[in-house]
């Protein structure tokens, strides 16, 4: 029998022998018995009324056998597709929320919107068919960037909803805020653009549905990071469906990054249309498919003002934002650029007044929603951009102005003046740290080596907080959350003592099949070997939340904990019982439940054996069976923390700016596997360093039409675009998590887009450039160099 | 993707008969561009003539200081050949950056040539070396073969069979890339030859085009400092979401000057 692989070991991770060898089994690998092929018709035109849908030629071909569209949704009665989320403005009036329909309902409001679902036979009839459908389109003007969207005159995309703003939301004491500006030795001043970003997992979203008339059971095989959730809000709210006769299965899923945390209009389409068709109908999406459907991220545009005093301590900040929420609220979209971003607006700083008013608006481009980070990385990149800004204003050092306000570690639980309450952190021993791995004390050296060869050399720093491991359910009750935050798991141990552990949250790349594993390994002292991990099924699993928001091992790993501890207990009565001893004089270690101060010991497989054979056992007070199920809603968020250090050098004959070092230096509370931990932090900083040198959505301002729609347009950041990453960790123990854990999914994307442009902005300061916004391409490096050059050369 | 026929043809008439009887068909070398393209559904050949079958249009030969090519050569074998290496070195070099491994492993030469994207870099070199493209039925000169944004001269049932590239005295690539297509956003070969100075650039206009300006300079002195002060016009260059015109305007010197660099260096 194999070793009990507990916390703090790098085992190789159990899941990868079936994606390493080929044995994975996506949702594009399932076949059913007579399935057809579904395609979807998405509107060409940003915004347009559709007069009429001629599907006469397309439903004559030969091989087709359904082209659905809006009015077949109307007319069955369905519901539109839900917001998992209500905000309010200052005063406590709720956003406006205008329907999603799951197909286009007389309008499209981006290039993209699903306007019909055509099955047939073949992917390659149903492509056709497509074609076939005729759609007599108004077109309209349309409106994709929020600072056009919010002018007097613009396209409107509701006629309910003014100057196409959702929300005006507001966060913090302005009156406070505005009495430190008045104090303030000094004033910076920040005016800033966070790029529209497509998140790209490795397999793109695809789905079958199947309906069997025999039982009335639905089933969705889906690409999810919440089955349970896609359940919920499908059966209950959009197709009115009994929750018990839905099955909804996400199996594996090559990647998310919140791109598939979201309830889709694709999955109640197929699922409405595989009983309408009485045949399982797949569909499986293009990557140009993706571009223009997948939930956007970021895209915001913003105002920023640090105050100050003479010694550079920060009085007070004041953050202005118009965030793009695209055509239609999507299932988390108007909690991303306000609850997920303007209380991380303290970061590691003991600023005591802020201020935060975003302007949620609509714009005829793709739904935005959470992307990996999901609103701090954008509260991290105004803060730390704002920071060095005012840093080179007063002529202090940008690590000495920061390290006079950060917040000290005693100074741990601190309360910040927007809503959250930190419970542990030590940003000073991160930035220390971090200082010392970059070995920024020869900097200058370095610097001058690049200025040799002409080369421009700059480095950057970032220090963040993140509210991740979400999220403590009341508290988000009170932010506007529509539903609960908690996570699930049962711990099955079954006649022969090997464990299934059956959890809510979902695995699509994070290694929790190993990571989970490890925590029961340690807990029950089960071989490592013995454990498995069963998720992503609704008929197997227990309702659970799904993975997002760096939750699953803070929410589910802690569910899973207790859960386990119940078995502990529940075995210590079997125990006491077989071992004539009082329970409490029964001791669990190492797989082993003994009797104190004695030899006299019974092992977990034995505890198990007598639980399910109960022939002696204690059947009047304990239930036979060794199964235990907890739920885990959290008392708080957690706070991971740290420190990054970016290190760039610029061509200035070309703008090419590379990225030479990488230092994180992380505080992630516990790590249960580090290998796992370091993959994660790679990745995260990995999509950071996208955002700030290669990627950007970008639109055409007059036609709407999506310009980087490909992967020939749009740059996902490679191997040979990334230097070798420095990372560590130096934790302090989240102190309201079982096992002090606080999460590491989101820290890498957190952190690194200000390191790297602040490291870009002090590679050209001697040109007196004070700001770059993402993507910083070689281009825009180019011009700013120009620009710059234009007064120097004439002097 | 639409369905298609398919045809794989074992000789050069057999293939151009084949192109011939069908006029909705397309021959079908490496398939980097066409693939993707019939995938996307934005083209509906009813037919696919493979040039994968043919003999004799595949490898690296040389005699007579010209290097020649076979159409079905692929740029990792152009990028590998030692005989390439080691005559025009610049050419090997230029082949070794063409998109990734899997684009070098499966492009070809004559798919690339005959395809023409304003971006792609062998156009560059054949302008550049002033190369001779051998087709089914005749030879055209560089100079007269390629006319911007996927125009060439090849007619519609003419198959490229090889290209003859003239070895120079030395010559250098230089290449902007873009980070995702890894196409040029500016690539420029020079190619210094018996007869003169060669300057080609690609990337930066609809198709590739000389810059008789540098070549002058450069007749004069080869070196880099000798087109430093060139500036290109923008007028008539590409603006898209990677690079604006000016910008490739300047590129252009730059990777000039650099080209010259590798050429020296290389000579």
């Amino acid at each position: 029998m194999g070793n009990v692989i507990g916390i703090g070991a790098s085992p190789r991770r159990k899941e990868d022998q079936r994606f390493l060898t080929g044995r994975g089994n996506y949702v594009s690998d399932i076949k059913r018995p007579g399935m057809a092929a579904g395609v979807f018709l998405r509107s060409p035109h940003a915004h347009a009324l559709i007069r009429g849908i001629d599907k006469q030629a397309a439903l004559e071909m030969p091989g087709v056998i359904a082209v659905l569209t809006g009015e077949d949704v109307a007319a069955d009665g369905l519901g539109s597709l839900p917001c998992g989320w209500g905000i309010t403005d200052a005063r406590g009036v709720p956003m406006k929320e205008p329907p999603f329909p799951m197909l286009a309902q007389g309008k499209v409001r981006f290039v993209g919107d699903m306007v019909a679902f055509v099955i047939a036979e073949t992917v390659e009839d149903a492509s056709t068919a497509a074609e076939l459908v005729k759609v007599d389109y108004e077109v309209l003007p349309s409106v994709v960037g929020v600072l056009d969207a919010v002018r007097p005159g613009a396209p409107k995309l509701f006629d309910d909803v003014p100057n196409n703003i959702c929300c005006d939301w507001e966060l913090g004491d302005k009156a406070a805020v505005d009495t430190a500006f008045r104090k303030a030795a000094h004033v910076a001043r920040l005016s800033l653009v966070n790029n529209r970003l497509i998140g790209n997992p490795m397999e793109p979203r695809a789905a079958i549905a199947e309906y069997n008339p025999g039982t009335g059971q639905h089933t969705l095989w889906t690409t999810s990071q919440f089955p349970h959730v896609v359940r919920f809000l499908m059966s209950a709210l959009v197709l009115k469906l009994p929750e018990h006769k839905v099955r909804v299965v996400a199996p594996d899923v090559g990647g998310g990054f919140g791109v598939k945390q979201f309830h889709y209009g694709e999955e109640a389409v197929i699922t409405w249309a595989a009983k309408r068709v009485m045949r399982p109908v797949k569909w499986v999406a293009s990557r140009s498919e993706c571009y223009v459907s997948d939930r956007h991220g970021r895209d915001h545009v913003t105002e920023a003002e640090l105050a100050l005093d003479e010694k550079g301590k920060f009085l007070a900040l004041r953050v202005k934002t118009l965030a793009n929420m695209g055509g239609y609220l999507s299932t988390f979209g108007p909690n991303i650029p306000t609850n997920l971003y303007g209380p991380l607006l303290s970061g590691v700083y003991t600023t005591p007044a802020i201020y935060c008013n975003v302007k949620v608006v609509f714009t005829n481009t793709v739904p935005v929603d959470a992307y990996r980070g999901a609103g701090r990385p954008e509260a991290t990149f105004v803060l730390e951009r704002i920071v060095d800004v005012a840093a080179s204003d007063m002529g202090i050092d940008r690590v000495e102005l920061r390290r006079r306000n950060m917040i000290p570690k005693e100074a741990y639980p601190y309360q910040t003046p927007v809503l959250v309450q930190y419970d542990s952190g030590d940003p000073i021993g991160c930035l220390d740290g971090a200082l010392a791995a970059a070995d920024v004390k020869w900097f200058g050296t370095r610097k001058a080596a690049s200025a040799r060869s002409g080369k421009f050399r700059g480095l950057g720093f970032s220090t963040y907080v993140e509210a991740c491991g979400l999220a403590p359910s009341r508290f988000a009750g009170r932010l506007g959350a529509r539903g609960g935050l908690y996570e699930s798991a049962t711990v099955r141990v079954h006649p022969a003592g090997q464990v299934t552990v059956l959890i809510g949250t979902h695995n699509h790349g994070q290694g929790h099949e190993t990571t989970f594993a490890q925590i029961v390994s340690e807990k029950l002292g089960v071989a490592f070997e013995n454990v498995d991990i069963v998720f992503g099924d609704t008929d197997r699993v227990q309702f659970g939340m799904g993975t997002y928001g760096s939750r699953s091992l803070v929410v589910g790993g802690a569910a899973l904990s207790k859960a386990a501890d119940k078995v502990i207990v529940k075995g210590k009565k079997i125990a006491a019982h077989l071992l004539e001893a009082s329970e409490a004089d029964i001791h669990f270690e190492a797989g082993k439940f003994s009797v104190a101060g004695t030899d006299r010991a019974k092992t977990l497989g034995e505890i198990a054996v007598a639980a399910y054979v109960p022939h002696n056992y204690p059947l009047e007070v304990l239930e036979p069976g060794l199964e235990e199920q907890a739920y885990y809603d959290p008392v708080n968020f957690t706070y991971p923390g740290g420190c990054h250090i970016a290190e760039v050098e610029i061509d200035p004959e070309t703008g090419a700016v590379t990225l030479v070092d990488y230092t994180a230096v992380d505080d992630v509370g516990t790590v249960i596997n580090p290998m796992i931990v370091e993959g994660q932090l790679h990745g995260g900083i990995v999509q950071g360093v996208g955002q700030a040198l290669y990627e950007n959505a970008v639109y055409d301002e007059s036609s709407g039409q999506l310009m980087s729609g490909s992967l020939m347009d749009y740059c996902m950041p490679r191997a040979d675009h990334l230097p070798m990453m420095k990372v560590a960790t130096h934790s302090t123990l989240c102190t309201h998590t079982p096992m002090g854990v606080k999460g590491c999914g989101e820290v890498g994307t957190i952190g690194s887009p200000a390191a790297v442009i602040n490291a870009v902005v002090d590679a050209l300061a001697h040109l007196g450039v004070t700001h770059v916004d993402m993507p910083a391409t070689p281009n825009r490096i180019w011009r700013l160099i120009q620009n710059a050059s234009l007064p120097i050369a004439a002097e | 993707m639409r369905s298609f026929a398919y045809h794989q043809p074992n000789a050069i008439p057999e293939a151009v008969s084949l192109l011939a009887e069908q006029p909705e068909s397309r021959p079908l070398a490496g398939g980097m561009t066409l693939i993707p393209t019939l995938k996307q559904r934005l083209a509906a050949p009813a037919a696919l003539v493979d040039l994968a079958g043919l003999p004799d249009i595949k490898g690296c030969s040389n005699g007579n200081a010209v290097v020649t090519i076979g159409a079905m050569t692929t740029h990792a074998e152009v990028a590998s050949s030692p005989l390439v290496k080691s005559q025009i070195p610049a050419l090997a070099a230029l082949a070794s950056v063409i998109g990734d491994p899997a684009v070098r492993d499966r492009g070809t030469i004559g798919g690339s040539v005959a395809n023409n994207d304003p971006a792609a870099d062998y156009p560059a070199g054949v302008l550049g070396l002033g190369a001779t493209i051998v087709t089914s039925a005749r030879e055209i000169a560089a100079e007269n073969f390629f006319f911007g944004l996927f125009e060439t001269a090849l007619k519609p049932n003419e198959i490229i069979t090889a290209i003859r590239f003239p070895v120079p005295l030395s010559a250098g690539y230089a290449k902007f890339k873009a980070p995702a297509s890894r196409y040029a956003v500016v690539g420029v070969f020079v190619a210094k030859t018996a007869t003169g100075v060669r300057v080609a650039v690609t990337g930066a206009g609809s198709g590739v085009f000389r810059v008789p300006q540098m070549e002058r300079a450069l007749a004069e002195a080869f070196d880099p400092t000798a087109i430093a002060a060139i500036k290109i016009d923008a007028e008539g260059l590409t603006s898209d979401i990677h690079a604006d015109a000016g910008y490739r305007a300047h590129l252009v010197t730059v990777m000039a000057k650099r080209a010259v660099a590798t050429a020296l260096g290389a000579a």
